[in-house]
């Protein structure tokens, strides 16, 4: 296997008009908490569905675990855990039943499903909520139980989409312990953000999209110190002359 | 395909049912309350124990001399507690009334009955002097309880005809015929309706499937799906299987619901598997026909409305509604008026599950379930598929 547990290839996709991707490439390497940053609309969905194998790349292609995502998405599949910006769950299940199914849907064995998905409830603080029905959790409940049904199978590469959006400080803090544990067990892990302060914080790299292009990639650190920026707030600033604030 | 996998995403969808009081509702509650008020309305109730049997007599010889005698007797027949008894003329008026159900038994007094009597007080002793004559009895043979009660009843009124009240167990110049037992007809409306109960009741899983699966598309979980290894003939297996087990669930409660009114459909055991059979497999139908339905709703609440387009025009060409004409024509295109003629055939004719007629009208109705089936998950993989 090679080092990169992902590599993305001159990534262009299109909608009708709209270029959401534009001639995009990166590598991400096993066992690296990697950020997307960017303003909404700027493509971050949009690239990670072409990861998950949901959206077939106009131009150019991607490999996960050495998996190509357009002509082997089963293989793909088989490795990935994703959670999608819209938390997707079944209401009319308990959080626990949510997360018990999709393990079972990636092939957690029995014996090993209860046990784990006793552990991971504990992680998020939802011991208290996880025998309710899923329907009546909040926002921030949803979120964390969705982050947890894309990683109930230890994927070997994770793609979570916005996992801390609206999410209260206590839970968001939760969720990036649980996010740092897993990057120990190397997994490759890929999340979009738009929180500045959450990339700088968790990602060994980012990297920033404007538009659907890749503007800037590195370390935290290695950005602000080659932009003179205090933080990626103002790396964004400098690179496209708006305020990420704002575009939000 | 993986067993656990499906078996996990019905677990799934029964539980989903379940706690989803609309279909509830609809697949459950509604069929039995159904067939609960449709059955007692239309004529479920057996009357096999009515407290007063209905007796029809011919007397053939109320005009000879010894007419008292017969009087007597019809007077001793009326007399006694627990009959209704009604005068007929003829032999054959009386056989009508009994084959329609409004008799429970017809007596016919023989021609002569009276100068048998008369024949026997002349030399009780003497047997050899009598005239005899015979007493014809006919019984609806679908009552039990009037069958084995009638017989002695005439018995004891011929002994009180012979002797006043104190009725001996001599021999006598008249016995009674052994009983013709006649196959009587007490169908009501409900016997032709109630096969539909079952095509009519499945139909509307249509609504149920359409919905879920806009539910879980519209939610996004048919995306999260198709990023875990579960394939899409999993999950649409998953639904045929699932709603199998509803439809099953539903032939159960049918059949209790009728039972429970008296309701004995006219056959046995293997018709009544017969009829899981064709029901299950009709599912394939309605889970095809729900997939469609999906396709072509933009969200839930549209799918409860598009999926009358299906139920309908089977609902009416063939459930429960009488058919004729240009309706008996659209019938014929119809899956649910082969499940409904199957039951039919079966329950009301009392055909034996060996009619090659059922086994055709399974057959169209597997064939039928399985092309719906392959048409509705088609469309619905084209739709949901990657841009
Ligand atoms: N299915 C789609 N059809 C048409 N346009 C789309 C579709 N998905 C995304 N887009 C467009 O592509 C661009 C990038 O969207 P997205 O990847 O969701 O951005 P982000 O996740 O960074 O907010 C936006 O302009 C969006 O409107
Ligand atoms: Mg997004």
């Amino acid at each position: 296997m090679s080092d990169n547990a992902i590599i993305v290839e001159n990534v262009t996709k299109r909608f009708d008009s709209v270029t959401a991707v534009d001639n995009l490439s990166l590598e991400i390497k096993w066992g690296e908490l990697f950020g997307l940053l960017g303003p909404n609309g700027a493509g971050k969905t949009t690239l990670l569905n072409v990861l998950a194998t949901l959206l077939e790349p106009t131009e150019g292609g991607a490999q996960v675990g050495g998996f190509d995502v357009e002509h082997d998405g089963k293989n793909v599949r088989d490795i990935i855990g994703v959670c999608p910006q819209e938390p997707a769950y079944y209401g009319h299940l308990t959080g626990r039943e949510n997360i018990e199914i999709f393990g079972t849907f990636h092939d957690v064995p029995k014996e090993d499903l209860k046990e784990r998905t006793d552990e991971l409830i504990k992680k998020i603080g939802m011991e208290d909520h996880a025998d309710r029905k899923a329907k009546e959790y909040s926002g921030g409940m949803v979120r964390r139980v969705s982050t947890v049904m894309a990683l109930i199978h230890n994927p070997k590469v994770a793609l979570l989409d916005e996992p801390t959006v609206a999410m209260d400080p206590v839970s968001r803090r939760a969720v990036w312990d649980f996010i740092l544990e897993l990057k120990e067990k190397g997994m490759a892990i890929v999340l979009t953000t738009h929180y500045m302060e959450e990339a700088e914080f968790l990602c060994d790299r980012v990297g920033i999209i404007d538009e659907g292009r890749l503007i800037a990639i590195g370390s935290p650190k290695e950005l602000m110190e080659k932009h003179n920026a205090k933080d990626l707030e103002e790396v964004f600033i400098k690179l496209t002359g708006k305020k990420l604030k704002e575009v939000v | 395909m993986k067993l656990r996998r499906i078996a996990a995403l019905v677990k799934k969808d029964l539980k989903v049912f379940i706690r989803e009081p609309a279909s509830m509702f609809l697949l459950i509650l509604f069929p039995l309350v159904l067939t609960l008020t449709f059955g007692i309305a239309f004529g479920g109730i057996d009357t096999g124990g009515a407290s007063e049997f209905r007796i029809g007599v011919v007397n053939m010889d109320a005009n000879s001399t010894s007419a008292e005698w017969s009087d007597s007797f019809v007077g001793n027949l009326t007399d006694l507690n627990g009959t209704a008894v009604s005068h007929y003329y003829t032999n054959e008026t009386g056989q009508t009334d009994l084959l329609n159900g409004g008799l429970d038994a017809l007596i016919v007094i023989p021609e002569g009955f009276g100068n048998s009597i008369d024949s026997y007080w002349d030399s009780p002793i003497d047997g050899s002097s009598w005239e005899n004559t015979t007493i014809e009895l006919y019984l609806d043979s679908g009552s039990m309880i009037a069958s084995s009660a009638i017989p002695p009843m005439i018995q004891q009124v011929l002994f009180t005809t012979f002797y006043g009240e104190q009725a001996g167990s001599m021999e006598l110049p008249i016995e009674i015929g052994s009983p013709s037992l006649v196959y009587v007809s007490d169908l009501s409306q409900w016997d032709f309706m109630a096969p539909g109960i079952f095509a009519f009741s499945a139909l509307f899983m249509i609504m149920t499937v359409a919905m879920s699966l806009t539910v879980e598309r519209d939610g996004g979980l048919l995306k999260r799906m198709s990023t875990t290894p579960v394939s899409a003939s999993e999950f649409i297996g998953a639904k045929a299987l699932t709603y199998m087990l509803v439809g099953m669930l539903q032939v159960l409660l049918v059949f209790a619901g009728s039972f429970a009114i008296g309701y004995r459909p006219n056959t046995d055991a293997s018709g009544i598997a017969f009829a899981f059979l064709i029901v299950v497999i009709f599912t394939l139908t309605a889970v095809g026909m729900g997939l469609i339905t999906a396709v072509i709703s933009k969200s839930a609440d549209v799918a409860s409305g598009v999926a009358f387009i299906f139920i309908m025009p089977q609902m009416f060409f063939g459930t429960f509604m009488p058919l004729g004409g240009l309706t008996e024509t659209l019938g014929t295109i119809m899956p649910t008026n082969y499940v409904t003629h199957a039951l039919t055939t079966l329950f009301l004719r009392g055909a034996p599950v060996g009619t090659l007629s059922i086994w055709v009208d399974l057959l169209i109705v597997a064939v039928v379930g399985v092309l719906m089936l392959a048409i509705g998950a088609l469309l619905f993989r084209r739709q949901t598929a990657k841009q």
